[in-house]
């Protein structure tokens, strides 16, 4: 008993320090104000979360959030998906377009938001150069606050898509041959066959994937720091950016506010996380 | 079963075409990597090198405090593997195979860590460092991350479909925890080990808005930052120059999804799996 407590002792203390503890200060600063150097000052009660849930422009942040995250996520699934079915294919050198095809998850948000700030690049960009191929005129991808946040989502969407390709994949192998077998002895082929079988089967990773990546999209900052830094004209500043710009950026220390934030931050991955296993979970189906 | 030599070739074809969008931007920076600065500013934009040169490389690692950002990068990735391995071994042994008061709340608090975003309390940890004066140092970068639920799991996982009887054989032996762990349980775990490890070290080096936070001194920073900054170091305006030291950056982590793949997706599917 005393080994056992000493074997997780290590853990336990690191997460204390470093998650537990640290959630709790959270809280504190979220009702305090703090001095130009972050130490609190007076308890202001709820006044932060007032300030968050009334100022204009941070309910358009939430809003913001929400659209960027379904502008990844379901791309990100749906492309992961046919990718995945592809990969199925049984033919020669299907080992070596398997590899291949999980590149993305290589980059890093900075390697590959370096690469696709280049892409997008009004003059020398690939994007603006297919358009020229149609002599569409050129976009300012991500100088336009119409085309930012899109543009932001295309980066991250092929980022996110070797991990899903992964996770699908190893999903679509788990489906036992036999199943496959009985529905085609009993006729299923082609499209049906997708529809009531694979589909079927694949909805408990499918399911795991949306969890996944709806939490990732909610953190995303890497990318919007160096395409965007969160503009133009907070553009694309959603919530995990605007903690950022709050707590740290051009001097500003607003801890307060920013951990006010950071703790709804908290909430919607909880109550994302809850929702989904709660009403998702009785639809999916589980062998 | 017999293939459709027409169906064949437009599989292939599909693939193929998956294929080049997949790795366009690793082609591209590649590509882009070997031109001068006047070929990849043409409009519009040219796709193939047509005297493929390594000067941007050079240029890359003597202009800047890339191969310094490089070590540093390796040292915080190699600690937080390592620190991350022995205490998901510790701390998975002990859930696999010791009798602990309160087991199933302590587990339930390992899986809890995993919900918590990092982004949700990293201002109260960029507190704390800054209080101990551990800002611009490898204990800012390496201390949070020592410990993981996820790790916890993932070999808690692995250990239980391991025999309870051997564990048994060479307690009854007389050797203790540590040796039936070290000549027994590691030895054959290696695969789990191996997920665990490539995991971890991903995870480190591709961080990006904590060293960000830490770190303000160029040579103390990590090559994430590093790269992302590559545009406002004077000579780095050109892309090409740029994209040389994206490809460096890129060398560690494709070498691992390329020769690591089956240990990664090995990790995967003990994430799907539910325990």
């Amino acid at each position: 008993m005393v080994t056992a407590l000493a074997f997780v002792a290590p853990s336990l203390v690191l997460f204390c320090v470093w998650i537990f503890y640290p959630l709790i200060r959270s809280v504190y600063l979220s009702f305090h104000g703090n001095d130009l150097f972050g130490n609190p000052a007076a308890f202001v009660g709820l006044a932060q979360y007032q300030q968050l849930f009334t100022l204009p422009n941070l309910r358009e942040t939430i809003v913001r959030t929400a659209i960027f995250t379904v502008l990844t996520v379901v791309p990100g699934l749906v492309l992961g998906t046919v990718i995945a079915l592809a990969l199925q294919a049984r033919i020669a050198g299907i080992g070596i377009f398997r590899t291949l095809l999980a590149t993305p998850f290589a980059f890093s948000v900075a390697t590959a938001s370096v690469i696709f700030q280049i892409f997008f690049n009004p003059g020398v960009g690939v994007f603006n150069g297919i358009l020229n191929l149609f002599h569409v005129q050129p976009v300012g991808w991500l100088t336009n606050p119409a085309t930012a946040l899109v543009s932001v989502a295309v980066a991250t969407v092929w980022l996110q898509l070797g991990y899903n390709v992964l996770v699908l994949s190893s999903g679509l192998q788990g489906i036992p041959d036999e199943i496959y077998e009985a529905a085609r002895l009993d006729g299923a082929r082609g499209l049906r066959l997708a529809t009531r079988i694979t589909l079927p089967m694949l909805t408990p990773t499918l399911f795991f994937l949306l969890v996944v990546s709806t939490i990732t999209a909610l953190q995303s900052f890497g990318q919007i720091h160096i395409l965007t830094r969160g503009g133009p004209a907070g553009a694309t500043t959603t919530l995990v950016y605007s903690v950022y710009l709050n707590a740290f950026a051009f001097g500003s220390t607003n801890y307060g506010l920013a951990s006010a934030m950071a703790l709804v931050l908290f909430f919607i991955v909880i109550v994302i996380t809850a929702v989904q296993f709660g009403v998702l979970e009785r639809r999916v189906f589980y062998r | 079963m017999k293939q459709n030599p027409v169906a064949m070739a437009a599989t292939y074809a599909l693939l193929a075409v998956l294929a080049f969008v997949m790795l366009f931007p690793l082609l591209y920076a590649i590509s882009g990597s070997l031109m001068s600065a006047r070929e990849i500013s043409t409009y519009p934009p040219a796709f193939l090198p047509s005297q493929p040169r390594l000067s941007n490389f050079v240029d890359v690692l003597n202009a800047l405090p890339i191969p310094r950002q490089y070590l540093n990068s390796l040292i915080v990735a190699t600690c937080v593997m390592v620190g991350q391995l022995v205490t998901s071994i510790f701390s998975a042994y002990a859930f696999a195979f010791l009798r602990m008061p309160f087991r199933n709340l302590i587990f339930a608090i390992f899986l809890a860590t995993m919900m918590v975003p990092w982004e949700a309390i990293i201002i109260p940890n960029y507190l704390t460092m800054s209080q101990y004066h551990l800002i611009n140092s490898y204990p800012a970068l390496i201390l949070p991350f020592l410990a993981a639920g996820f790790g916890t799991f993932l070999l808690r996982q692995f250990f239980l479909s391991f025999p309870k009887d051997l564990y048994e054989a060479v307690l009854l032996d007389g050797g203790g925890h540590l040796r039936f762990l070290w000549s027994i349980l590691l030895p054959l775990s290696r695969p789990a080990l191996a997920a665990l490890a490539i995991w971890s070290f991903l995870s480190a080096w591709n961080q990006f808005l904590w060293p960000l936070l830490v770190i303000n001194r160029d040579e103390m920073q990590t090559l994430q930052i590093g790269i992302s900054r590559l545009q406002d170091v004077e000579a780095g305006t050109a892309p090409n120059f740029i994209l040389a030291g994206t490809v460096l950056a890129l060398v560690p982590t494709l070498l691992l999804i390329y020769f690591g793949q089956r240990h990664i997706v090995r990790g995967l599917t003990a994430g799907a799996l539910r325990g």
